[in-house]
């Protein structure tokens, strides 16, 4: 009997791909954020609020994954951006070589900006990377102020926290100061943002955000 | 649930390290997950049994290592387990700590025999 040490990632292959595409994303000058969050937490009303906020020159494109239907690629069609989606037809997540084949036949000179909206799922989307700059978990004030806590895989590894549906405090008992604290002792150092996609409220904090990373995306590749 | 796509780039990975060594074969395999992971080792554990069955890597052995969370303190450089998310420094009280690791999903190694 021989034991061999292997030490290696189980997937290897996935980060292969996915550092093949942070390296194009790179190039081009591309931010590439990808959005993940338990279903109906409101991945898909943010990027309808965020492209509607876009200007029509801006060079952005969407991904949006899910297990079935195209729904969620007709509602973010409206607001005149590229958008594809991904059905996975039973998986649970997206993962890198999806990305790879979504995106083969774009020209990535003509983009700033790449949203993926991952599958609902606050759990299997974790492990795979997708070549992004920084996860963006959202969660809506009515899933509960622990859900940093049963899930930390996600909340660790997202940079950023959309806290969503602000309007419905008034009506749930949901303790902002105690999911901050939850997603504080997961991830320390995590930035939140408080949003309400339907009334709109803090979404300026949420835009700011991104058109502070789309000018670093856009400076990083001007310096190399 | 991606224990079943986590497993079988685990049979992946094995079956590639396994043709390098022809004359040998898996007899059990280790794998390091981390508590930061997202996975349940349990439910990776089943679905590598019925990934397994009936092939040739039935009769191998799954060892999983489950790994916690650790931090080193940026003011002493303590080194330690996180409890309860405690992530200060249990020596100092220092809230500032680097992660060091837990959120592994590694093939650790390959026992191998010959055939």
């Amino acid at each position: 009997m021989t034991q061999i040490p292997l030490e290696r990632k189980v997937l290897n292959e996935n980060d292969r791909i996915a550092v093949d595409l942070r390296a194009r994303f790179a190039q081009h000058g591309i931010l590439c954020l990808n959005l993940v969050s338990s279903p109906g937490a409101g991945k898909t009303s943010l990027l309808e609020r965020t492209l509607e906020a876009f200007t029509p020159t801006q060079r952005v494109s969407v991904l949006t994954g899910d297990i079935q239907t195209d729904n969620d690629a007709i509602r973010l069609a409206r607001f005149g951006f590229p958008v594809r989606q991904i059905t996975t037809g039973g998986t649970c997540h997206l993962d890198a070589r999806m990305i790879e084949k979504a995106i083969a036949d774009w020209n990535l000179t003509n983009l700033d900006v790449l949203l993926i909206e991952n599958v609902g799922n606050l759990v299997c989307p974790s492990s795979y990377d997708l070549g992004e700059a920084a996860k963006i978990v959202v969660l809506s004030v009515t899933e509960g102020e622990d859900k940093p806590l049963k899930y930390p895989a996600m909340f660790f590894r997202s940079k950023l926290l959309i806290l969503n549906k602000i309007d419905l405090l008034p009506y749930v008992p949901f303790s902002i100061a105690m999911a901050r604290e939850n997603a504080q002792k997961v991830h320390p150092g995590m930035e939140i943002i408080e949003v309400s996609c339907l009334t709109g409220e803090g979404l300026p904090k949420w835009q700011a955000w991104l058109e502070n990373k789309i000018a670093s995306s856009a400076k990083t590749m001007a310096a190399t | 649930m991606h224990e079943f796509a986590i497993a079988s780039s685990v049979l992946d990975a094995v079956r590639t390290e396994a043709q390098l060594r022809p004359g040998m074969r898996v007899s059990r395999i280790g794998l390091r997950i981390g508590d930061l992971a997202g996975l349940d080792p349990d439910a990776l554990s089943f679905c590598f049994e019925a990934l397994t069955k009936e092939t040739d890597l039935e009769s191998v052995a799954l060892e999983i290592e489950r790994k916690p969370r650790r931090q080193r303190c940026s003011r002493c450089a303590n080194e330690f387990v996180v409890l309860n998310y405690e992530t200060s420094c249990p020596e100092c009280g220092e809230e500032s700590t680097v992660f060091l690791g837990g959120d592994e999903l590694e093939l650790a190694y390959l026992e191998m025999e010959d055939v």
